[in-house]
């Protein structure tokens, strides 16, 4: 259903022409988010500059019952932000500043249109800096962060976006402002904040946030090892985290990533090698030299067919060049990429990507990895072209097989980009009908008409039945609370 | 010791669904006096549902039933050189990792480390309508669904049975050694203990206790010894003890006579306005007071300092917390979608 004039009208009295969208033109921006397969064209987005704004906007829209589409800056890869039929767009990019750095209590409160990196890039003065770093950081915005609990290459010995952040104000769509968890390091009652990192934009708009700052590692040191096969790379991720070593950050690429990012960027990477293996360390001095020599051990036990280490910055951002631009280098040899974002145990690894390229040749799709090794979160990029009829459709087949693969080994079909619009056929797959009501009971807790980002994150039972996906567990039939049509 | 109590667990809640029967979820009972005595109800004793259903030290990940005591769980992970990187406290010998989760406590590593929600992965719960569910996995990596897991942390089973959890778990420091600096007034410990946590140093606790300011280092022995020297202070001999008695609440400080409130505010926040003893932890993010002063006078004097605090242990008084009224009606909606029939002790407040 169209919006009414009448609607649109008190938009307009609300947050006045120049904080209101309705151009076709200009609304084109925000039909899709990153995951640029998926669209839609809104009919309305609503640019506030307060939370007071977004709190009446939200009044308004439950008054009317009008669908809400919270968006930071649509680097999303699951069409989490893509808008829906009858519904607005509330866009919290003017929301853009820095409230609060306090270097004593190491915080920094900030409006959640804030880009992630700026944070570290204010808190760096300070010999502090914010540690979750989506490779995207340098354009998403912490509201989104926080919206999809966003991890990054350092995450996995800082944490990801849960672990840092310490209090946020949420506006319901009551339009009452709830402050969770609290300026120290927890706050009485149920654990709200956690529940509301990683809601996708269901239970309420982030409005502000408060997130911790850890003081900057005096030394780092960067190994980057070759090695003749992806099996041998990844048993050596799994032999790394055994050996005791909690690495700043441990990332894979096969082969035809490093050449596509070595043809973009030469960066000076081995282009014999089947996979490189990027290992962070940091820390002291003292430690990093210890924690290096025990990863030089074990890498090379591992079968690493050379080992290059990176001390000084400039080396260091080579060694990072390629993986960092990797998703842009791919672009070059594609037309089009597919992004997955699976997670496994660790000692699937192996064993999973050998699958991965079995699957490759069944669908005559060439696949990409470059991923969060060290965390067990994949990224394998399908390569498709848009331009070829049917492909795309192709592509998401594949991909769905990967999901399935990773959920079939005791993983999960989202790491961290979220399940947006594209991965709810997979939730089905991955919860029981049990679960997906209890995570339906919840979301009613907090938006009983379901207006907040309504169709994104958690299927209804219905859903899954009209897309034919069905979990199985122990044999047991699926949803059976459900008629079958 | 392993067993599988799922089933006839999970019945107990279907029973008590079926004739509204209020229950109370106890583990190993030491937390009781935190949670406080349940109206006239029935008790689901979980303390026979146990046993590590998985580890595998190299996925730093561990599964295990709700009822297995604390002590073997940490006694196998050290088995490996590894750890529950919250380091609880157990408040007596047969806590369970069920009971330590539901309570949500964490020790001195918590600001360096993280919190037990932190570290949870996954969880399998029964809900207060006898559905057995599962939630998150044993991947580190994992935003598929609202995070169900972690807000079981915490909630004293106000939510919900704790069945089974995966946790993330952490190598062991190779060296642990601890420091002791001169004695200072409590105004200036802050300072200084906010200025040490601004800094690189590998620090995996830091407290102020009887006035003076105190700091574990962690890491590799050539970093730890090299900080020990440069950071200042001298080194205590009596460190780890004085860490493990903190966190079970054995020092003297605790002895005294009062209530004992639990207080969480900004770590470098000047102290509230309060007559009792204090003792600061997680660099003064928990610090503990121990008063003689109504919870009147300590809520308010909290609010205005910007804090929040808890009645950890006392005079079993109402008003042991305060929650805005917005949340706590949302609280009461949340609990409503786990227990829609109100069969569990609800959050005492
Ligand atoms: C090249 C590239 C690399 C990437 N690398 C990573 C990576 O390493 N790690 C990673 O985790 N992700 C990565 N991403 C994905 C993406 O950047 C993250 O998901 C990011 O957190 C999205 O932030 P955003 O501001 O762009 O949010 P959007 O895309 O605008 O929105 C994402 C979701 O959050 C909701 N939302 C946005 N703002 C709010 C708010 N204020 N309140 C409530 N809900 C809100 C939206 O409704 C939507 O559901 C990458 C993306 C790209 C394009
Ligand atoms: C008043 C009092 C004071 C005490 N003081 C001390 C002391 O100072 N020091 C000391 O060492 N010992 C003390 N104890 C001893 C103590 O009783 C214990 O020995 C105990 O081991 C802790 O049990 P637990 O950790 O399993 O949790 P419990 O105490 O059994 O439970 C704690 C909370 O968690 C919930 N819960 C437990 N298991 C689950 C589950 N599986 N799923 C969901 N929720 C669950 C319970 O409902 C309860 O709300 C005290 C006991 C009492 C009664």
């Amino acid at each position: 259903m169209p919006l009414s004039a009448a609607f649109t009208r008190q938009c307009l009295d609300l947050l006045g022409a120049a904080n209101i969208v309705t151009e076709p033109e200009r609304l084109r921006v925000y039909e899709c988010d990153g995951l640029s397969a998926y669209r839609t064209l809104p009919e309305l987005v609503a640019l506030p500059e307060t939370a007071e704004q977004v709190l009446a906007l939200m009044r308004l829209c439950r008054e009317q019952r009008v669908p809400v589409v919270p968006r930071g800056a649509g680097t999303g890869l699951a069409a989490g932000a893509m808008p829906v039929a009858g519904g607005i767009v509330v866009g919290l990019s003017k929301m853009n500043r820095i409230l609060a750095l306090d270097p004593l209590n190491r915080t920094a409160t900030v409006q959640p249109g804030v880009r992630n990196l700026a944070i570290s890039e204010a808190a760096k003065a300070h010999g502090l800096f914010y540690a979750p770093d989506p490779s995207s950081q340098i354009a998403c915005s912490i509201g989104g962060n926080i919206a999809e609990n966003a991890g990054g290459v350092h995450c996995l010995k800082y944490g990801l976006t849960v672990h840092n952040v310490l209090q946020i104000k949420l506006a319901t769509i009551d339009g009452e402002l709830l402050t969770l968890g609290g300026p120290g390091l927890d706050a009485p009652g149920y654990d709200l904040l956690a529940l509301a990192i990683g809601s996708e934009g269901l239970l309420g708009i982030v409005v502000e946030a408060t997130v911790r700052l850890l003081p900057l590692p005096p030394a780092t040191r960067v190994l980057l090892s070759a090695f003749p096969s992806v099996e041998q790379a990844g048993a050596a991720v799994a032999a790394v985290i055994s050996s005791g070593l909690l690495p700043a950050g441990l990332e894979l690429m096969d082969n035809p990533a490093i050449r596509a990012t070595e043809a973009f960027v030469h960066a000076g990477y081995p282009l014999d090698a089947a996979a490189l293996l990027l290992c962070e360390l940091d820390g002291l001095p003292e430690q990093v030299a210890a924690d290096s020599e025990r990863a030089i051990a074990v890498l090379t036990a591992a079968g690493a067919s050379e080992i290059r280490s990176a001390d000084d910055e400039a080396q260091r951002k080579r060694f990072w060049a390629g993986r960092k631009a990797a998703f842009p280098a791919v672009g070059r040899i594609a037309s089009d990429y597919y992004c997955m974002d699976g997670t496994i145990p660790r000692k699937h690894l192996a064993e999973v990507l050998r699958r991965i390229s079995e699957m490759s040749a069944e669908f005559g799709l060439a696949v990409v990895n470059v991923f969060h090794a060290g965390d067990g979160n994949l990224h394998p990029l399908i390569l498709y072209d848009n331009g070829v009829d049917g492909e795309f459709a192709k592509a998401e087949a594949f991909g769905g097989k990967i999901l399935e693969l990773c959920v079939a080994v005791g993983g999960t079909i989202t790491g961290e980009h979220g399940v947006g619009s594209e991965k709810i056929p997979y939730m089905c797959v991955q919860f029981g009908s049990g679960e997906l009501q209890q995570f339906q009971r919840l979301k009613r807790a907090f938006d009983p008409y379901a207006l907040l980002n309504p169709g994104k994150a958690v299927p209804t039972l219905h859903r899954c039945a009209e897309l034919g996906r069905m979990h199985v567990h122990r044999g047991e039939l699926p949803h059976p609370d459900l008629e079958r049509f | 010791m392993a067993a599988d109590r799922s089933a006839e667990l999970r019945e107990h809640i279907e029973r008590a669904a079926a004739t509204n029967t209020p229950l109370r979820i106890v583990g190993g009972n030491s937390k009781a006096f935190y949670t406080g005595p349940g109206a006239g109800v029935e008790l689901l004793e979980v303390a026979e549902h146990t046993g590590i259903v998985g580890y595998e030290p190299s996925e730093l990940v561990v599964t295990v039933r709700a009822g297995t005591r604390l002590a073997e769980l940490e006694a196998a992970l050290a088995g490996h050189g590894q750890m529950l990187g919250f380091e609880p406290p157990y408040f007596g010998a047969d806590a369970t990792i069920g009971g330590t989760l539901a309570c949500g406590f964490s020790g001195p590593r918590r600001p360096f480390a993280g919190s037990a929600r932190d570290f949870v992965l996954g969880c399998k719960i029964v809900n207060g309508l006898g559905e057995e569910l599962n939630f998150g996995g044993q991947v580190i990596k994992n935003v598929a669904g609202f995070d169900v897991s972690r807000l079981m942390v915490g909630a004293l089973g106000s939510l919900g049975l704790l069945l089974q959890c995966s946790l993330r778990v952490l190598p062991r420091p190779e060296t642990e050694t601890t420091v002791a600096f001169a004695p200072s007034e409590a105004a200036a410990a802050i300072e200084f203990m906010n200025r040490l946590a601004g800094r690189p140093w590998p620090l995996s606790a830091l407290a102020y206790a009887g006035g003076r300011v105190r700091a574990r280092l962690s890491g590799a022995s050539a970093a730890v010894s090299a900080a020990a020297t440069k950071i200042g202070g001298d080194i205590d001999a009596g460190g780890d003890a004085f860490w493990q008695d903190l966190r079970e609440q054995r020092l003297p400080f605790f002895q005294q006579p009062g209530n004992l409130w639990r207080i969480a505010m900004a770590p470098a926040a000047p102290q509230p306005e309060l007559a009792g003893d204090w003792l600061l932890d997680w660099g003064g993010a928990q610090r503990w007071l121990k008063t003689r002063e109504s919870a009147e006078s300590v809520h308010r004097a909290c609010a205005a300092a910007g804090a929040q605090a808890r009645l950890f242990r006392g005079e079993a008084a109402p008003d042991r917390q305060r929650i805005a009224p917005e949340l706590a009606a949302l609280q009461r909606r949340v609990r409503q979608a786990f227990d829609p029939l109100g069969l569990f002790v609800p959050l005492p407040d």
